[in-house]
């Protein structure tokens, strides 16, 4: 099936240029947005009675190996009554700090996702509540790993690997959310609450 | 143990109580009741704990060698059996089991990732636990069959066998460095030094 | 903070007219949190659960929030288990990166091989042979299987029943037997390739499946009497951690999850693959989304992946002989006695080894049933062997993301019941 899924000509018709433009790979659709209207896009996508993505599947990041070539942010969605895909992309310059919004108040489950591509890629995801790193721990200091810059290996040598691994003991640290809720937090002093903030090792990257 | 440098010097250091026949009944009498009631603490990670499983399981059956009784609280166990790989966010966290563990205590590495890193050589993975914690007994395999594990469980019975009461060494703590490491860095790098095809698989060397 | 009542649910499941679980208030008022008025009001705890402990089914830790023995708030973590998979299959050919899938969903394994294929396949523009995907299908369904056994063993020793567990895993052993008669391997079977299997099932193959096939819906019946009308495993799981249908699409949880909360989506009736719109089975739905829902599910997908192995058995019989992978020499390694004979035979050997084979540019999401739910596999290649991107869309973490709406309100025992219903593996959370 190589056929154009009819969301790009309703697309089209309701954002105009903000479609930059479409394609059609292995049978999906993916519909190219720019990344000031992507939220307006995607919430249009969710709520229009002709369109209904009600599912979001996933949300990823694509870096590519030419470096003249834009980061990509992909949700992938899926409607559940209509049973039609659609890839819909934001094109992120990498010479610009890669942010775009969030579509936390669209679809629950892009919490964690987001959060993952925050990790793997550093893309801020602007209006996400509670942005940090997840499978990372939270001061972890080499970077974001996915990037086509970062080693496998890592930067770090192996030692010095091991040596920040079991200082940052995540366990003895509680995260910000986790200490907001405990009221003693109110009342600590702001030197405290400024390291806590910061983390062991002196950055949150 | 395992990759363990002894401090302050070559060699173990015997204690002043010499062995004689009294202490040799003791060692066959403690050494028996050690290596026959071994209460294991699971710390199982990825895939070798679903074999792992196995083992304890009807078919295999742990129990025959007295260690049905897992234990997952590190202060009531004598073995830790690493089965999966460990990242290094896991790193801190094994090592505070270790540390909680009482004397006398026993490490097997269940599996090739906890030997070695395996397949993982990567930024995220530890290369073997024995960078982290002494290790008795290493497991080959991807994962190891049950009867594998057995196989490095009776390994460990007979190295708990040969073991003796005057022997002080044997029950000495080897707690991480004031550097932050368990083993010298240029150790830790040593082992995990990438070899063969472990980056890059169309590339021998 | 203000004084706030507790709603505890009680278990008489039923679902007001928005689709929320019915509660009984029982107007229990918690005291301003900075004032200690009360003598037994006091502070919230925050306690740590995991990441090693017995019942968290991996290496996950929770931070739960309690006033005494009710949840506030949970707030999982993960990536003790980040492996470095997505990197990883960067720098490796497509048919290199199937043993890495087989230790994601390390509980599934075959499965996760066949999604591979699947979404290389797709890629490349390849269609497989039909002996290849009725076997393809049986890998899928034997998955299910011996996932959903894991769950069910699992669950039990949680809620305290551990007899289950090892009725379960010996199930899982026969399964284990046939795997490894196939593959070679218990666990890590590798057993698909791009364009075809690793390999065909060996003699006698059939017979032993066929043999699971009549005894193992014995063992699940003897499980269901275990638990179904069991006082103490209902008084656990009814009304627990429900969730309602409009909030499983909005979480995006899939598999058991979502088809429990009354949801009817699965990816084998909606988009079919491996031919799944030619079997005849049935796709168990829930009402309430409580863990006795999703049990109620699980049991049932595992006998209609019976009802599957069976259909797919006959057809394996039909098609006896046929080839199980693509005559394309360009992407199925040539048989070795060739290989070694045929001067043009040892050039694709060659080129597949040491290159590997090449995709064309475009990008491919394939998803699948597998038993946590939809797995996806999203490739981008740009024109060489190894892929640009390789993205794992894994069900167990998006569905454990749901986890802190799960467990608001309820009881410190009641976290471990609804963390085991939501059936994680860490190794596809942590990928």
């Amino acid at each position: 099936m190589t056929d154009v899924s009819p969301s790009v000509a309703a697309l089209r018709a309701k954002f105009g240029s903000a479609i930059a433009r479409h394609m059609v790979s292995c049978g999906d659709t993916i519909v190219y947005v720019s990344a000031a209207r992507c939220h307006d896009v995607l919430a249009w996508l969710k709520d229009d009675p002709g369109q209904r993505f009600d599912y979001l599947t996933d949300i990823t990041a694509v870096e590519y190996r030419d470096p003249e070539r834009p980061l990509e942010v992909v949700w992938q969605l899926w409607s559940i009554d209509r049973k039609a895909t659609l890839r819909v992309k934001v094109e992120l310059d990498k010479a610009a700090a890669l942010a775009v919004d969030s579509v936390f108040d669209l679809w629950k489950g892009a919490d964690w996702l987001e959060r993952e591509v925050y990790d793997m890629f550093g893309v801020t995801f602007n209006g996400h509540p509670d942005l940090r790193r997840i499978l990372m721990w939270e001061t972890y200091a080499e970077g974001y790993p996915l990037r086509k810059d970062f080693p496998l290996r890592g930067h770090f040598s192996r030692a010095e690997q091991t040596r920040q691994a079991l200082a940052a003991n995540p366990e003895s640290h509680y995260s910000l959310e986790e200490l907001s809720i405990a009221a003693a937090y109110d009342e600590l002093p702001a030197d405290v609450r400024e390291r806590l903030a910061h983390g062991e090792r002196g950055g949150v990257k | 143990m395992g990759l363990t440098e002894s401090e302050g010097g070559a060699g173990t250091e015997v204690s002043t109580m010499s062995p004689n026949w009294v202490t040799t009944r003791l060692d066959f009498l403690t050494n028996w009741a050690r290596a026959n009631s071994l209460w294991p603490m699971p710390f199982g990670t990825a895939c070798c704990a679903i074999e792992f499983m196995a083992s304890a399981a009807s078919r295999f059956d742990l129990s025959r060698f007295g260690m049905e009784r897992m234990s997952f609280s590190p202060r009531q166990a004598d073995v830790l059996i690493c089965a999966g790989r460990l990242p290094f966010k896991l790193a801190p966290v094994i090592r505070k089991i270790w540390d909680q563990m009482p004397q006398p205590k026993w490490a097997i590495s269940m599996g090739a990732c906890a030997s070695s890193g395996g397949i993982f050589d990567t930024y995220t993975m530890v290369q073997g636990i024995d960078t982290i914690i002494p290790v008795d007994v290493y497991v080959p395999g991807c994962p190891p069959r049950p009867e594998g594990l057995i196989y490095g469980i009776m390994l460990l019975q007979k190295k708990i066998k040969g073991e003796s009461i005057t022997d002080d060494a044997l029950r000495q703590e080897h707690l991480v460095g004031p550097d932050g490491l368990f083993l010298p860095a240029r150790k830790i790098d040593e082992v995990s030094e990438p070899f063969g095809n472990s980056v890059h698989q169309t590339r021998s060397a | 903070m203000s004084t706030r009542t507790v709603e505890v649910s009680l278990s008489t499941p039923g679902l007001d007219a928005q689709g929320n679980t019915t509660t009984v208030p029982l107007g229990i008022k918690l005291p301003e949190y900075h004032a200690a008025q009360d003598d037994l009001g006091g502070e919230h705890m925050l306690i740590n659960l995991g990441p090693q402990h017995p019942a968290t089914h991996g290496v996950l830790r929770l931070v739960i929030e309690l006033d005494g023995e009710t949840v506030i708030r949970v707030v999982p973590h993960i990536g003790y288990l980040h492996s470095g998979f997505e990197k990883l299959g960067e720098y490796r050919h497509y048919n290199q990166i199937i043993p890495l899938t087989d230790r994601t969903d390390y509980l599934a394994p075959m499965a996760n091989n066949v999604c591979l294929a699947l979404a290389a396949e797709k890629l490349m523009g390849i269609e497989t042979t039909e002996r290849c995907q009725v076997l393809r299908v049986i890998a899928c369904e034997i998955s299910r299987i011996i996932a959903h056994l894991v769950w069910l063993g699992t669950t039990g020793i949680d809620l305290g029943a551990y007899t289950p567990f090892l009725w379960c895993f010996y199930q899982r052993e026969v399964l284990y037997n046939l795997q490894e008669a196939w593959t070679g391997a218990r666990l890590t079977t590798s057993m698909t390739r791009v364009g075809g299997l690793m390999a065909d099932i060996p003699d006698g193959w059939e017979a032993g499946l066929a043999d699971f096939c009549r005894t193992f819906p014995r063992t699940l019946q003897e499980v269901d009497t275990m638990f179904t009308r069991n006082a103490i495993w209902c008084g656990r799981t009814q009304g627990v951690g429900a969730m309602s249908a409009a909030d499983a699409i909005n979480y995006s949880l899939s598999g058991p999850m979502i088809r429990a909360s009354g949801v009817a989506y699965d990816v084998r009736k909606d988009r079919p693959y491996l031919g799944y719109e030619t079997y005849d089975f049935d796709v168990p739905v829930g009402e309430y989304g409580d863990i006795y829902d999703r049990y109620r599910v699980r049991m049932e997908e595992m006998s209609q992946s019976v009802r599957i192995l069976e259909q797919a058995g006959e057809r394996l019989a039909r098609l006896k002989g046929a080839p199980i992978n693509v005559d394309d020499p360009r992407v199925i390694l040539p048989p070795k006695s060739r290989a070694m004979s045929d001067m043009e035979a040892m050039i694709f050997h060659f080129k597949q080894v040491m290159e590997g084979v090449k995709a064309p540019v475009g990008e491919a999401y394939m998803g699948v049933e597998n038993p946590k739910g939809e797995l996806g596999y999203y490739f981008v290649s740009d024109g060489t062997a190894k892929p640009v991107r390789w993205r794992i869309r894994p069900p167990s973490f998006i569905n454990l993301a749901c986890l802190p709406k799960l467990c608001e309100g309820v009881l410190l025992s009641d976290v471990i019941a609804i963390n085991a219903s939501v059936d994680i593996v860490m190794g596809e959370i942590d990928r």
